[in-house]
Formats: structure tokens, C-alpha cells, sequence
């Protein structure tokens, strides 16, 4: 792996955003990185938009990652996805679920949902969509929507993939580890493509 | 072993290893998990108390009696708790006392931005500030030993960023610490006789501590290889080192009272010194007042809002970051909701279709009634205003405009009780309205005397709210279903014309707590008899959406029904699954 990676994970309260990064923030730690992850609470876990940082490297200072340092945006939502962009680094590389939670100003009618995957394009960023839905059904529960987008995005880090299985079970309540390394499996076995790192 | 820790799981960790026994708090983002990690120790006594004040007497009352205490706020709390902190500063302790203030630049989750070191400064008592997580243990040891070797309280100030970020620890073991309670009225009472002699102590203590923060490990010299200089503490340190790593760095642990010499001989090595804080100019302005002319501070930082390593960046050198990729176009904000289900929404939409009442407001999940589509609030300024303000609309407009207050229950009970009794009192024509949704919401969940459990889940006695109210002398008081909005909207619009103190409780536990359940009627919309008019949507229910005609989003409906109750053509209907 690189000397250090900067990774932003975004979505909306409830998605499930501060379980997949302290997963992460587990496996890094276990392969011996120094780790700082930073989460924005309160308000926010009210279907607010929700942002948390994973960052390893020998040293971590900051657990705060700027505009234009992030090495990878996951986004749990599609709309995310955008509102968190300017964060990413040129070379970085969007992994985006195309998961719709329309925001009470689109249900209300005072905004429009944008169109996300033209604004992507045209940005010219590196990215990997995710069609979530078809996964979610193939994992049979919609509330793994996390663990899958942890499967996908293990493919892009050359850390073994049991160092990942290993921070499921010690993050997950026990009664949930199955579904959830189920969960892992399925969106690891997505096929990226094109998509290269 | 190392292992990835949140600040405020390690601030608890750190009391579970020093020995503490009693530890007690009032919710707050971001200080609550503070307590809620420590209530994981069975070592530990533990505590919701209805208000921060509380809080701090019951803390002081263990450290008097010689267990190791600690009580944790966030930064608005601390003016709860300021009575009982400056005269705490007098008595002293007995077995060591730590409050745990966590402020929010940036303001995530508050009302104000205000910095927790001019309060200290002004109780005179010492701050310790931790940088991260291993540091969130270790000062709370050395917190526990200085607050014991001086006599003093100390406050372990937190930032959101420290409090809410996880970074690597090792775990240590506890140390059982122990005090003999010794009766000793000259230092425990404080009438103005003793108290005169105690702030001779508190100002020679202040002295000493000055001697204590030049020689203690707490604040140190990191050194650089460049001519650049820093003075940082907390989490503006981290922003510093991640900046500039070859920078010279005065990293202070102890940022109150200040190392005076030490300062002066940095200050001294360089042409110019950067003091990097967060929120208010304190370094910058004690050190000033040390006579060091030679330093950089709020001319270049910023006095609002978070910092970040580019932000320092850009201050020092003028230069910035360019961002590749922006988008031209406005991204619909996202604005948080009142979950699916939430009884509050029946309350604000009711409150939203009466005209000319103003409506004050408080801190709760239910601000969110301030929010399109309801804007059904017109004030929000601290814990437990709404209920006296709305008292002082109402003599204000000489009751031309009616004011109704809406209060949650935690609130209510945490300083809702003596703003109503200060109503009935005053002869005051109001409505409160009280929602009582059985737990303590925007924090995540917690317990409070009117719920009947305990921080550990244990039961207890239940606060009544409805005989509370009757006996402090409300003229009216009575239970309402909030999701019952036409029968809520009526009765609202008749007692707006009652005189006296009329207290609604809206009872209705929270939708998404574990405790209480709820048999769930998931709706849907009947494509057949929905004539589009949109009103469900004005409910604001983030499981409603427009497509052609409105849908529920089956994954999110909790089968509330108010979507039903509002609709006019019977377009929605209840199945069961």
C-alpha cells in the first residue's frame, strides 16, 4: 500500500458512515499504520448529510482531511457524491452508490435531484458507480448497503482480504457478522471494469 | 495492546484507570459519550442529572467526600454550571475533581461557539487540553493528580475534533485512589468570612500552578528545522504539525495558567511566532500581556470555525490550495429532519397552520420545527428559554400576541420547571407544550428523570410531568396524542383564548428508541384516489417523495399515519405486512 491514504466517506445519518470507517480504521491499525478517524455528529444523525474521515499513514497529525486531499470519496448516496467533491485529490477516485435519498427541499419541490452521473462525467473524476439496489437484493437485507460498498472498495487497497473479514467481526454486533461478511463478499465480487486504480 | 479509541471513550478510559468513582453529565454533543462509555465500568457510579449544574454539586459532593469525581459538559453547559464552578474554585477538593468541557468550533451541534478558557480563567481554575485520544488518558490522570496536589478543580477542555475523532491507544490498568473525609467548615463553607480567607488560597494556588506549567512534561518544545515558530495546544497543534513537520512547535498541555518563562525564552529564539487557536485570541492575548510583541495571531487566524492544516497553511503564506473539481451549479442542501414516524412533526404541523401566535422554541430534536416545511418556531436561544420567554412575549404584548413555548421533556426537566413556575407565578397567559417523547433525542438516546431508567437501564422513579405541572399551579394540564392533528389543532385554538398557565403534553415516545414499540400499519398511497395536491408532502416525512404522484418509501415508513390523517381524499390507506 502507499505511504498513506486519506479517505472521505460520506452519505446521510443512518447509512451506516461511522461503522464502515471504524471497519476501516481497524484494518489499517492491523496492518500497522497510525490511524486518526473523525466523525461529525449531533444534528446531523437527523438525515442530515454526514461525513467521516479515515486517515492512515506511519504518522497521522490531522484527523481532518481538506479540499483536495482525499485520495477516495465513498459515497453511500448519490447526491453525496457531489456535495463532498471538492475534497478530492486530482488523481483521486470517486466509488459512488447510486443509492436516491432525495432531501426535503427535492421532496418539498423547491430543488431539483441533479443529475449526478452527468455532472461526474463531465467533471472528468475517476470513478466507479455502484449499482446498489440489484446488490442489496442479492444480500437480502437493505441495511448492509455499507458492508457491500466496504467489499467494493477493499479491491482498490492491497491489503489482504482477511485483515478486512477480521474487522467485520470485531466491529459488528455477533448476530449480524454473517450477513454482514455476506454483504462484504457480494460487493467484492463486483466487477470494476474498466475501472483501474 | 494499541487499538483505534474515540477522545471521549478515552477520556472515559482514563477515569476507569485513575481510580474515579463517580462520574455524572447532562447530555451535550459533542461531550455525551463521555459518560455513556463510562457507565460501561461497573468500577464507576454513574449519572444522568437533570442539568449540567446539578451535574457539577453532585461531582463536588464525592470529591468532598474523598472518591475521585468527574462531570462532564459541553461548553453551553458550563454556564449551567458556572454558580456552583467559582466557588468550587474556592473550597477546593478533597479526592481529585475533573470537569470534562468539550467546546464546538464550528459549531456542529450548537447554539454558540463560545471558548470554555475564559470561563476557567475567570473561576481560576487550571485547563488541561488534550490533543488526541492517548492524551484524552494521560491528562485526565495528570488532571486527577494536579487536582489533588493543588486543591483545586480542573477542567479538561475538549473540541469537537478531539472529543469525536479516534486515534491509537494503549490501555493502561486501574489505580484505586482513596480520601478520608475530614469536616472542615473554614474550607467548605463558604460565607463570606472563610470565603475571603479561601481567595487569598485560590490567588497563591494560581501562583503555584504558574511554577507547576514551567517544569511539567505537559507543555513541551518540539524541535524544527526550519525558522518557523508555533505555539499550539489541542487539536490546532495537530493542524500545525500535519503543515508544517520541520516547523518549532511550544505545544501546551496546561493552556491555563500559562508557563510564562518558558514562553518568553521560545518567543525569544525566533523573529516571529505563530499562535495557532481555535475560537478566541486567549493565548494570543495572555501572551501578550506578558510583554511578547513578537508573535502572529488573530491578524492572520481566523476568529470563527474550525482550522485545518490548509487553512493554517494559507494564513501563514497567502497561498491556496486549488481544488479540481467544482461544480458550478447549487447542490440541494440537506438540511436534517424529523425522522419518519417523529410525533414532534404532528405538534409542528399543527403549530404551522395557526396564525399570529409566536412560538419560542428550545434545544431538542424538535428545533428542526424552525425548519421548512413547518417554520414553526420563532426563537431558540439556550436550555429551557422558551418557557420564560414566552412568559415575557406574553406580559411584553401585553397579551396581544400569544406566545406558545415548545419544550422537550428532558428539557423541561433540565430548566424547563422553573420557567413555568416563574409563569403561574407572574400571573403569565401562555401555552407550553410539552414533548414528551420519553428519552433525551438529539444526543443519541438518553435517560432522564421523567423516562424511569437509569443511565444503566435500572428502573427508577418516573417524574410525572402531568402532577408536576398541576401542582406548581397551571391552570390547565393535560395529555395529548400528538399524531391526533385535527383534534390537537382545535384544542390548541380554544385554549389560546383559556387565561392562565396551560401546559399540553404531547406524549408520544421517540420512534426510533429501542425501548418502546410501536405496531407498525406501513401506508401507501392509492394511486386510484390520490388527486396530487401534494399536502402529505408538506408533512415533511423524509419516507414521502414526489415521483408523478406522491409515494411512500416503504423502507423508511414507521406507520405513524399521519400522512393518512392529513390527506382529504382517503388516498391513503394502512396495510398491514
Amino acid at each position: 500500500m502507499k505511504e498513506s491514504v486519506n479517505i472521505l466517506i460520506v452519505g446521510v445519518g443512518g447509512q451506516g458512515n461511522i461503522l464502515f470507517s471504524k471497519i476501516l480504521g481497524d484494518v489499517f491499525l492491523n496492518t500497522g499504520y497510525d490511524v486518526k478517524i473523525s466523525e461529525v455528529h449531533g444534528m446531523a444523525q437527523r438525515g442530515g448529510s454526514v461525513v467521516t474521515y479515515v486517515k492512515a499513514g506511519r504518522k497521522v497529525f490531522s484527523p481532518l482531511i481538506d479540499k483536495a486531499e482525499a485520495d477516495y470519496i465513498i459515497a453511500f448516496e448519490k447526491l453525496e457524491a457531489l456535495r463532498w467533491i471538492e475534497f478530492l485529490k486530482k488523481e483521486g477516485f470517486l466509488i459512488y452508490s447510486d443509492y436516491e435519498i432525495p432531501p426535503i427541499g427535492v421532496i418539498t419541490g423547491m430543488y431539483e435531484y441533479p443529475d449526478v452521473d452527468k455532472i461526474v462525467k463531465q467533471l472528468g473524476v475517476k470513478f466507479c458507480k455502484i449499482d446498489i439496489l440489484s446488490l442489496l437484493s442479492k444480500a437480502g437485507n437493505p441495511r448492509v448497503q455499507n458492508t457491500v460498498m466496504l467489499g467494493v472498495f477493499s479491491k482498490f487497497m492491497e491489503i489482504e482480504e482477511n485483515f478486512f473479514k477480521k474487522a467485520i467481526e470485531n466491529n459488528v454486533r455477533s448476530e449480524f457478522v454473517e450477513i454482514n461478511l455476506r454483504a462484504f463478499e457480494i460487493g467484492r465480487s463486483v466487477d470494476l471494469g474498466e475501472v483501474r486504480i | 495492546m494499541r487499538r483505534l479509541m474515540l477522545g471521549n471513550q478515552a477520556v472515559a478510559r482514563g477515569c476507569f484507570e485513575a481510580g474515579v468513582k463517580v462520574a455524572t453529565a447532562y447530555p451535550g454533543t459533542p461531550s455525551t459519550e463521555i459518560t455513556e462509555y463510562i457507565s460501561n465500568y461497573n468500577e464507576i457510579y454513574c449519572e444522568w442529572a437533570p442539568n449540567e449544574k446539578v451535574a457539577l454539586e453532585v461531582a463536588i459532593g464525592a470529591s468532598i467526600y474523598g472518591k475521585r469525581a468527574i462531570c462532564s459538559m459541553k461548553h453551553v453547559g458550563l454556564n449551567v454550571a458556572a454558580d456552583p464552578l467559582f466557588t468550587v474554585s474556592y473550597t477546593g477538593v478533597n479526592a481529585g475533581l475533573l470537569i470534562a468541557v468539550a467546546d464546538d468550533p464550528g459549531m456542529h451541534s450548537s447554539q454558540n461557539e463560545q471558548d470554555t478558557r475564559n470561563i476557567a480563567k475567570a473561576a481560576k481554575v487550571p485547563v488541561l487540553e488534550p490533543a488526541d485520544s492517548q492524551e484524552c488518558i494521560d491528562f485526565v490522570k495528570k488532571g486527577f493528580e494536579i487536582s489533588e496536589k493543588y486543591d483545586t478543580p480542573v477542567i479538561l477542555r475538549l473540541t469537537t475534533r478531539v472529543s469525536h475523532s479516534q486515534s491509537v491507544v494503549k490501555e493502561g490498568i486501574r489505580e484505586e485512589v482513596d480520601y478520608e473525609y475530614k469536616k472542615d467548615i473554614q474550607k467548605y463553607v463558604m460565607m463570606p468570612a472563610m470565603a475571603r480567607k479561601r481567595h487569598e488560597v485560590v490567588e497563591k494556588r494560581l501562583n503555584d500552578l504558574r511554577e507547576f506549567a514551567e517544569g511539567t512534561d505537559l507543555n513541551r518544545i518540539e524541535e524544527g528545522k526550519t525558522n518557523l515558530a508555533f505555539i499550539a495546544a489541542g487539536i490546532a497543534y495537530q493542524y500545525v504539525k500535519e503543515a508544517y513537520p520541520d516547523a518549532w512547535v511550544l505545544k501546551l498541555g496546561m493552556v491555563w495558567p500559562l508557563p510564562k518563562k518558558l514562553i518568553m525564552d521560545f518567543c525569544s529564539r525566533f523573529e516571529k511566532v505563530y499562535i495557532v487557536e481555535e475560537l478566541d485570541p486567549f493565548l494570543e492575548e495572555n501572551i501578550k500581556a506578558m510583554g511578547i510583541a513578537n508573535i502572529v495571531g488573530k491578524e492572520v487566524f481566523k476568529l470563527t470555525g474550525e482550522y485545518s492544516p490548509s487553512f493554517i497553511k494559507s494564513a501563514v503564506e497567502k497561498i491556496y490550495t486549488e481544488i479540481p473539481y467544482s461544480i458550478a451549479q447549487q447542490i440541494p442542501p440537506r438540511l436534517p429532519v424529523l425522522c419518519p414516524g417523529c410525533p414532534h412533526r404532528g405538534i409542528f404541523y399543527t403549530l404551522s397552520k395557526i396564525k399570529d401566535i409566536i412560538i419560542t422554541g428550545d434545544i431538542g430534536c424538535y428545533t428542526l420545527g424552525a425548519l421548512s416545511p413547518f417554520n414553526a418556531m420563532d426563537t431558540c436561544v439556550c436550555m429551557g428559554a422558551s418557557v420564560g420567554m414566552a412568559h415575557g412575549i406574553s406580559k411584553a404584548s401585553n397579551n396581544g400576541k400569544k406566545a406558545v413555548a415548545v419544550i422537550g421533556d428532558s428539557t423541561f426537566v433540565h430548566s424547563g420547571i422553573t420557567g413555568i413556575i416563574d409563569a403561574v407565578y407572574n400571573k403569565s397567559d401562555i401555552i407550553v407544550l410539552i414533548l414528551g417523547n420519553s428519552t433525551t433525542g438529539m444526543t443519541g438516546h438518553q435517560d432522564h428523570p421523567a423516562t424511569g431508567y437509569t443511565i444503566r437501564g435500572e428502573e427508577t422513579y418516573k417524574l410525572d410531568l402531568l402532577n408536576l405541572c398541576k401542582t406548581i399551579g397551571c391552570s390547565v394540564v393535560e395529555e395529548i396524542n400528538p399524531y391526533n392533528i385535527n383534534e390537537n389543532l382545535n384544542k390548541i385554538n380554544e385554549l389560546l383564548k383559556v387565561p392562565g398557565v396551560k401546559v399540553l403534553i404531547a406524549k408520544a415516545p421517540c420512534r426510533l428508541h429501542k425501548r418502546y414499540k410501536y405496531t407498525t400499519l406501513k401506508r401507501y398511497v392509492d394511486k386510484t384516489k390520490c388527486k396530487n395536491c401534494k399536502l402529505c408532502l408538506s408533512l415533511g416525512c423524509p419516507a414521502l417523495s414526489l415521483k408523478d404522484i406522491p409515494v411512500i418509501d416503504q423502507n423508511l415508513c414507521l406507520g405513524c399515519g399521519m400522512c393518512e390523517s392529513v390527506c382529504r381524499f382517503g388516498a391513503i390507506n394502512s396495510v398491514k405486512e
